[in-house]
């Protein structure tokens, strides 16, 4: 016995569903075309644009240094903290080095690099792109043949993908110094010995399932920032609302990449 | 409506809307628009606000779909045309948009060379001499290297029409040309409009709901109301035309039906009443 209010809950559950679902195809057909326009159009006769491509990576990539640097290093320092707490009672404080690398390069560099990313670029990506949707700037590329995921998406989607992954190996570095921090001044490391620590307690499988996740964080988010900006309604209040929707909705699928790559690789033995 | 512009009722179309639908989601806007545009003309598509005719000209560019019915556009159908074709079609027409949409981040130049630079191989240094005399054209010689924002709303205007003119078009649509500009700067824009017409000989479609500026430019007119065309003609046609929509819109009578604006506060609030 359903009632009239369990049915239309159920029914919302179902458009709930179909919109989500609606919304990730639209995703995947944005970042096929814009994957298209990367990889393949400039074999077709349909230049790369480069140019922008460098001033994108510039923006996206080399701007967002300082403060993931600062934020990382933190993070690290964090991380040492954590893991002495525990292993300083089993009396393994030599442990906390390989702790951070191994957290720091499978899960938290990729992670906070996306956050940060999606802080500094995701949003500016919706809102660049929704204010040119308002004003009819994309209309008015449109209407002169230039296709605008050509013109303004592909470019930001190749910056991510090459980006992304340079900031988390930056990001990685970062953390194991601010590691390091702890380890010299607490734990009986010098800072030589600190890093060999990491390094040796690396293996290249750990760094590469970090980037390639990195990979896949740039590609998503890329995709929402620029969606998000394209399907703006008109009005100005507008596009403050897609510049929310673009972070809130990049952190979440940032999030669910995450977790089916990283079991992805736990169940491909790779973990 | 059987008696047309002599010059021009032999010329053939180059534009033919044939039973034209467009909605939105479950509204429809259009309700079967049909009419030729001549090679060589002016068409003013008149309206009030709400009536479709923004979103008649955003058809007619296809940046809608319509739901039924053709836009034949120089022999191809633009409702059945793949994106390849559409681009192509494209390339052969200009637009002037109504808040002008030029590219804030670009010089003024630089947004009248982007359509070059992207669809020709042609040398910068071609280029630069094309956008020059472009600007010249629409009267703005020596204002390529100022940003959009350093300039008038008319100017704005007039540095979009350049872009529209960029790949010398076959056809140029405008919408609304005068909208927010001051009456001296808008007679301008109506010059400038008329100035090419003459130079060119170019297929011109106007949507607008200025009259002044619609009998100013317009060989042709075409009146649309709430999705459906209300009357179709020469200048002299419509101006002498006895149809009570036509009159009623060209001698800018209000209409009688509309609530007054305390009637509508009263719904309203009854409305709230009830629903407490």
């Amino acid at each position: 016995m359903v009632g009239e209010n369990g049915m239309e809950f159920v029914s919302q559950i179902g458009a709930g569903v179909t919109d989500s679902l609606a919304y990730l195809g639209s995703l995947a057909m944005l970042g096929g075309r814009a994957a298209y326009y990367t990889f393949v159009g400039p074999f077709q006769g349909k230049s790369l644009r480069l140019q922008s491509a460098a001033a994108q990576a510039m923006e996206v990539g080399v701007r967002a240094l300082p403060i993931l640097s600062l934020i990382t290093f933190f993070i690290g320092l964090i991380l040492a903290l954590q893991s002495a707490y525990e292993l300083g009672k089993l009396g393994a404080m030599n442990l906390v080095a390989k702790a951070v690398a191994l957290s720091m390069s499978r899960e938290l560099g990729p992670l906070i690099t996306a956050i940060v990313v999606i802080g500094r670029s995701g949003s500016a990506f919706a809102a660049e792109i929704g204010t040119m949707k308002v004003s009819e700037e994309i209309d008015a590329l449109e209407v002169m043949a230039i296709s605008p995921v050509h013109f303004l998406v592909a470019p930001k989607f190749l910056a991510m993908i090459v980006m992304l992954p340079c900031l988390t190996i930056w990001a990685n570095t970062m953390g194991i110094l601010g590691g390091a921090l702890f380890g010299v001044t607490q734990a009986d490391f010098t800072l030589g010995r600190y890093i060999q620590a990491s390094i040796e307690s690396l293996y290249l499988r750990d760094i590469l399932s970090g980037l390639i996740k990195s990979v896949m964080f740039g590609i998503t988010i890329t995709a929402v920032g620029c969606l998000e900006g394209l399907s703006t309604g008109g009005g100005a209040e507008q596009v403050g609302r897609s510049t929310t929707k673009a972070v809130v909705i990049s952190i979440l699928l940032v999030v669910v990449v995450d977790l089916v790559f990283t079991a992805a690789f736990f169940f491909l033995g790779n973990g | 409506m059987d008696q047309e512009h002599p010059n021009l009722s032999e010329a053939k179309p180059v534009i033919s809307l044939r039973d034209l639908r467009v909605s939105y989601g479950e509204t429809e806007i259009l309700h079967g628009i049909h009419f030729d545009v001549r090679a060589g003309e002016t068409l003013v598509i008149l309206g009030g606000s709400g009536s479709g005719k923004s979103t008649l000209l955003r058809t007619l560019v296809g940046l809608e779909k319509p739901s039924s019915g053709q836009i034949w556009i120089n022999g191809k159908d633009l409702a059945a045309v793949s994106s390849d074709e559409l681009y192509e079609i494209r390339k052969k027409t200009g637009m002037s948009f109504q808040g002008s949409a030029l590219f804030g981040s670009m010089t003024v130049g630089e947004n009248v060379a982007l359509p070059l630079r992207e669809h020709t191989e042609l040398e910068d240094s071609t280029i630069e001499i094309m956008l020059r005399l472009k600007l010249e054209q629409v009267g703005l010689a020596g204002f390529e290297y100022h940003l959009p924002s350093q300039l008038s709303g008319g100017m704005k205007k007039r540095a979009a029409v350049a872009r529209a003119l960029a790949m010398d078009p076959e056809i140029l649509f405008f919408d609304e040309p005068s909208a927010g500009l001051d009456p001296i700067i808008a007679a301008g824009i109506d010059q400038l409009i008329l100035e090419l017409k003459k130079a060119f000989h170019m297929t011109i479609i106007v949507v607008t709901h200025e009259l002044a500026s619609a009998f100013l430019i317009a060989d042709r007119m075409v009146l649309i109301d709430k999705g459906n065309i209300v009357a179709i003609g020469t200048v002299e046609e419509m101006r002498s035309s006895a149809q009570p929509r036509v009159r009623q819109f060209l001698d800018r009578v209000p209409e009688p039906d509309v609530e007054g604006e305390l009637d509508y506060l009263q719904t309203l609030t009854e409305r709230y009443r009830r629903h407490r």
